[in-house]
C-alpha cells in the first residue's frame, strides 16, 4: 500500500508548496487602500513659501496630491513629468499640491530648485498627513475629484500620459477600480 | 585576490560535495569501507575549503577590502573591528557562508565521532550531509556569492545595518544557525536509515546528544533573539509573533517533541514513524524558515536582506519534504511499531499527549504564519495574523504542556497504578490548590495567569517531591549528605535530573512571560525639564537633552532621574540615534532591570521649537528578568544532561 501513502504525501505536500510559491507572485507590502471612493482626509499644511493651505480650501477643484522625498530615486524620476503636467493643466480646475515627507527641509528645497517645481509644496512634519493617507511607498499620488473624493491612487513614479488621463477622469468624477503601481521606494 | 581564492574554494567544495553525494550510489554495495573513505574525505575536503572561503571573507571584512560588494555594503572604515567580524553574518550571502561553514564543521565532527560505528549507515549519512552542503554551496557559488566584485572600488563602504551594531550580534544569529544546522545531524541519520532500511539499528539513541545540543542552541538562539529585541529594538517587548520570529521558533517545537518521544522509542520500541517524521519536519522547518526570511513572500517587521535565493530554498524544501516522506511511505512496512500502548494512564501516554500538543502548537504557528498567503491565494483577501491570534490559541496549549511537565516525569511506565498516582501526585496537587487559593487571596483574578502560576507551582512541587525522596533514599542507603546525594543522583541518572533542571528553567520562563503579559503598565508623557511622570512605584524626572557625537552616528540623549519612594535610583538616558545612511532615527531604549520588574524608557521624540521638551514612553514590565534567568537554568540543565560524567568515572 506504499503508493497510497505516496499519493497522500503528494496530495498534502504539493498544494502546500504551491501556496508558498504563490507568494512570489505577490508583494506582501501592497495593501489596497480603503480610501478610494471615500472623502480624502482633511489636513492643513505649511507651504515652502510659508503660507498655510488647507485641503478644504481646494474644494471645487480636482486635486493632484503627491507625496515625495528628495532622497527617493523614483521621485526624482517623475519630477519633470509632474512639473510638465502642471504647466499643461494650470489655470484649469486643477490644483497640484506636493507633500514632502521624511526629509530635511534644505534637501527638499534643493530638490524643488533643481527640477524647477512651480506648483505649491508643503512640508509634512511628523508625517501626520502621510499617516492619514496610509502612505507606505513613495512617490505616492492621490487624485481627488471636485467633491474631495479620492478617485485614484498611484504608488511609484507617474508619467505625463497617466497624469493627464487620471486628471480627466477626476474632472468627470470617474473613480478608478484599481490602484496604479510603478517603481517606488518603500518607507516601512 | 581574496575574492578569487574565496570563490574558487566554494566552487571546489561544491565539486567535492557532488562526489560525496553520489559516492554510495556509484560504488558497489560490498565496498562499504571505500565508500566511507570517499564520503569522509569529501566532507573533510569541504570543511577545509569552506574554512578557506570563510577566512577569506573575514579577512576581506577586517581589512575593509571594498572591492568585494559584500564588504562594501556591510562594512565601512568607521565600523569597529568587532562589527567587521560580525559582518560575516550581517547579510544574506555571508549568513549562508556561515551556515555552510557550521554545516561542514558538524559533518566533520560526525565523521570523527562515528568513525568506528554504524558502518552500514555512515556512507549514506555522509552522502546526505554532502547533498545538503552541496545545495548551500551551489547557492553560494551561483546565486548569491559573497565574493562578488564591485567596480569601481568605492572609497568607503556603506557600513553594517545600525540595528545590527549590538553585542548580541555575536550570540543570537550564530546560536540560531547552530541550532538549525544541528538538526541536520538527526536528519542525515534518519534518511540514511530509511534508504538502507536499517531502522532498528539503535542510531536514534546514539545521536540523542546531537538532538539535545541542537535543541539547546535553538532555545538559546530564540532567547537571545528575545533579549536583543527587548534591550535594543526599543519597543518594550521580546516577542511579537512576527513571521520571521515564528520561523526561528517553529523548528524548536518538533525538536522538543522529539526529545520526549525518542525516550518512548528507546524504552518501548514505539513511535518509529512518528520520530522519523518529527526529525524530517524539524529539518524541513529550518529550510522553511530560511525561505520565509529571505524570500520576502510575507510582510515582516524584520527587514532582512533578501536575494534571488527564495525560489531555490523553496525548491530545496520541496525536495526535502516530498523526498523524505516518500521514503517514509516506502519503508513504512518495516517501521511497524511492536508494542501497543498498555494504558492511557502511563508515562507513554503522557509523553504521547505532550507530542500531540506540541504538534498542535507547530501546526497552529505554521498555519498562522502562512495564513496571509493562503487567504490571498484562495480568497484574494489581504490580511495579517497578529499576536492576539497566536496568544489565544497557543497559551491554552502551552498550559497543557505545563501540566504534562509535572505529570510526565513521575508517572509510571506502562500502567500507573492508583497507588503510584496517589504516592506521586497527592501532595503536589494538594499544595498546588493551596497555592492557587493563596494567589487568589493576593489578588490574582485573571484565570489564565492563575492557571499558569498554579501549574508552574505543580511542576516545581512534583520535581521537589521526587528529588527529595530520592535524596532521602540515598542518604538512608549510602549515608551521604544532601549535596553528596544530589551529586550521585545526577551522575547516576543525569538525563533525568538534567531534564528536571531544564523543566525548572522553563517554569521560570513561564513566570516571566506570565508577569509581563498580564501586569505591564505603560504611560506616555511629554515633559519639560524638571517635570516628572509616575508609573507604579517609580517616578521619572526629566533633566534635559544632550547631543552627542559617536564614531558612526550622532545621538540625542534625554536624561531622566529615577526615584522610587523618594530614593534616588540614578539616571537613565534613552536616546535617538541618527545614522548618516538612514532616513529615520533609531531608538535606543534604556531599562533598569530588577527581580520583580523592569523600568523601561523609550524616547519617542523631542522638540527643538519649545526648548528641549521630550516625549517618552515609560513601561513597567514585571518579572521579565526571570525569562533570562530561566534561560540560564535551561542551559545548566541541558549541560548537566550532556556532560560526560560517565566517561570520567570510567577512566577513574
Amino acid at each position: 500500500m506504499a503508493w497510497k501513502r505516496l499519493v497522500f504525501i503528494f496530495a498534502v505536500g504539493v498544494p502546500l508548496l504551491a501556496v508558498l510559491a504563490f507568494g512570489f507572485t505577490r508583494d506582501p507590502r501592497e495593501i489596497p487602500s480603503p480610501l478610494i471612493g471615500r472623502p480624502a482626509p482633511s489636513f492643513s499644511v505649511r507651504l515652502t513659501d510659508g503660507r498655510e493651505v488647507t485641503l478644504a480650501a481646494l474644494r471645487g477643484k480636482v486635486v493632484f496630491l503627491n507625496f515625495w522625498a528628495s532622497w527617493c530615486p523614483p521621485c526624482r524620476a517623475e519630477a519633470r513629468s509632474l512639473e510638465a503636467s502642471w504647466q499643461r493643466h494650470r489655470g484649469g480646475d486643477v490644483a497640484f499640491l506636493g507633500i514632502n515627507m521624511q526629509d530635511r527641509e534644505e534637501a527638499a528645497r534643493e530638490f524643488l530648485r533643481e527640477f524647477g517645481v512651480t506648483y505649491p509644496n508643503g512640508i509634512d512634519g511628523g508625517n501626520r498627513i502621510a499617516i492619514d493617507y496610509g502612505v507606505w511607498g513613495i512617490p505616492e499620488t492621490f487624485f481627488l475629484d471636485r467633491n474631495g473624493r479620492i478617485t485614484y491612487k498611484h504608488i511609484g513614479a507617474l508619467g505625463a500620459e497617466t497624469i493627464h488621463a487620471k486628471l480627466e477622469e477626476a474632472l468627470q468624477g470617474v473613480q478608478s477600480r484599481r490602484e496604479g503601481k510603478g517603481e517606488y521606494q518603500s518607507i516601512r | 585576490m581574496t575574492a578569487t581564492i574565496g570563490w574558487f574554494s566554494v566552487l571546489l567544495a561544491f565539486a567535492l560535495a557532488l562526489v560525496g553525494m553520489i559516492a554510495p550510489v556509484l560504488t558497489p554495495r560490498r565496498e562499504g569501507a571505500r565508500v566511507l573513505a570517499v564520503g569522509g574525505a569529501s566532507i573533510v575536503g569541504q570543511l577545509a575549503l569552506v574554512t578557506v572561503a570563510g577566512t577569506a571573507l573575514v579577512y576581506a571584512l577586517v581589512t575593509a577590502d571594498f572591492s568585494l560588494k559584500y564588504v562594501a555594503t556591510n562594512s565601512s572604515l568607521r565600523t569597529p573591528l568587532y562589527y567587521r567580524v560580525t559582518g560575516l553574518w550581517g547579510a544574506l550571502e555571508g549568513s549562508l557562508l556561515l551556515w555552510e561553514w557550521m554545516l561542514v564543521a558538524f559533518a566533520g565532527l560526525v565523521v570523527w565521532q562515528y568513525r568506528e560505528r554504524h558502518r552500514e549507515l555512515m556512507p549514506w549519512v555522509l552522502a546526505v550531509f554532502s547533498a545538503v552542503s552541496g545545495f548551500f554551496l551551489a547557492v553560494l557559488a551561483f546565486a548569491s556569492s559573497p565574493f562578488e566584485r564591485l567596480w569601481p572600488v568605492p572609497l568607503d563602504g556603506r557600513g553594517l545595518n545600525p540595528l545590527l551594531e549590538d553585542a548580541d550580534m555575536f550570540t543570537h544569529p550564530p546560536l540560531l544557525y547552530a541550532g538549525f544546522v544541528g538538526l541536520t545531524v538527526p536528519y542525515a541519520f534518519a534518511v540514511a536509515a530509511l534508504i538502507t532500511g536499517r531502522i532498528d539499528e539503535g542510531w536514534i539513541a546514539t545521536i540523542r546528544k546531537w538532538i539535545v545540543a541542537a535543541w539547546l542552541f535553538l532555545t538559546l538562539g530564540n532567547l537571545f533573539g528575545g533579549w536583543w529585541s527587548y534591550h535594543v529594538l526599543g519597543w518594550g517587548g521580546y516577542w511579537a509573533w512576527d513571521p520571521v520570529e515564528n520561523a526561528a521558533f517553529l523548528p524548536w517545537l518538533p525538536a522538543t517533541a522529539l526529545l520526549h518521544s525518542i525516550q518512548i522509542q528507546e524504552r518501548r520500541g514505539m513511535l518509529k514513524v512518528w520520530n522519523l517524521s518529527l526529525i524530517i519536519v524539524a529539518f524541513a522547518l529550518t529550510i522553511f524558515g530560511t525561505f520565509l526570511t529571505r524570500s520576502g513572500v510575507l510582510s515582516s517587521v524584520h527587514a532582512f536582506s533578501s536575494g534571488p535565493v527564495g525560489g531555490l530554498f523553496l525548491g530545496f524544501l520541496g525536495l526535502v519534504l516530498l523526498g523524505s516522506f516518500a521514503l517514509v511511505a516506502l519503508r513504512a512496512d518495516r517501521l511497524r511499531s511492536q508494542p501497543e500502548l498498555d494504558s492511557m494512564v502511563s508515562r507513554e501516554s503522557a509523553f504521547l499527549l505532550n507530542n500531540v500538543v506540541l504538534a498542535a502548537v507547530t501546526f497552529t504557528v505554521f498555519f498562522g504564519t502562512i495564513f496571509p498567503l493562503l487567504a490571498e491565494a484562495v480568497a484574494g483577501v489581504k490580511l495579517s495574523v497578529g499576536a492576539p491570534f497566536f496568544s489565544r490559541v497557543t497559551v491554552p496549549l502551552f498550559l497543557v504542556m505545563l501540566l504534562l511537565m509535572g505529570v510526565g516525569p513521575l508517572i509510571a511506565w506502562r500502567k500507573a497504578s492508583s497507588d503510584n498516582l496517589r504516592r506521586n501526585f497527592l501532595w503536589p496537587v494538594a499544595l498546588s490548590v493551596a497555592v492557587a487559593v493563596a494567589l487568589v487571596a493576593v489578588g490574582v483574578r485573571d484565570a489564565w495567569s492563575l492557571l499558569a502560576l498554579t501549574l508552574s507551582a505543580f511542576v516545581v512541587l512534583t520535581i521537589g517531591l521526587d528529588t527529595g525522596r530520592a535524596v532521602a533514599a540515598r542518604r538512608a542507603i549510602a549515608g551521604e549528605g544532601v549535596l553528596g546525594a544530589l551529586g550521585s543522583l545526577l551522575r547516576r541518572n543525569q538525563r533525568r535530573y538534567g531534564g528536571f533542571v531544564v523543566h525548572l528553567g522553563v517554569v521560570l520562563v513561564v513566570l516571566g512571560i506570565t508577569g509581563s503579559m498580564n501586569w505591564s503598565q505603560e504611560k506616555n508623557a511629554t515633559l519639560a525639564p524638571g517635570e516628572s511622570v509616575g508609573v507604579g512605584r517609580f517616578t521619572v524626572r526629566f533633566e534635559g537633552l544632550q547631543v552627542r557625537e559617536r564614531p558612526t552616528h550622532a545621538r540625542v540623549e534625554a536624561t531622566f532621574r529615577v526615584f522610587n519612594d523618594r530614593h534616588d535610583l540614578g539616571v537613565l538616558s534613552p536616546a535617538l540615534k541618527y545614522f548618516p545612511s538612514q532616513q529615520s532615527p533609531i531608538g535606543r531604549a534604556v531599562l533598569r532591570m530588577g527581580w520583580s520588574e523592569d523600568l523601561y524608557l523609550i524616547l519617542s521624540g523631542f522638540s527643538e521649537v519649545r526648548a528641549s521638551q521630550a516625549t517618552i514612553k515609560v513601561l513597567l514590565r514585571p518579572l521579565v528578568m526571570w525569562i533570562w534567568v530561566g534561560g540560564g537554568v535551561i542551559v545548566l540543565g541541558a549541560l548537566l544532561a550532556l556532560w560526560p560524567f560517565g566517561r570520567r568515572a570510567a577512566e577513574a
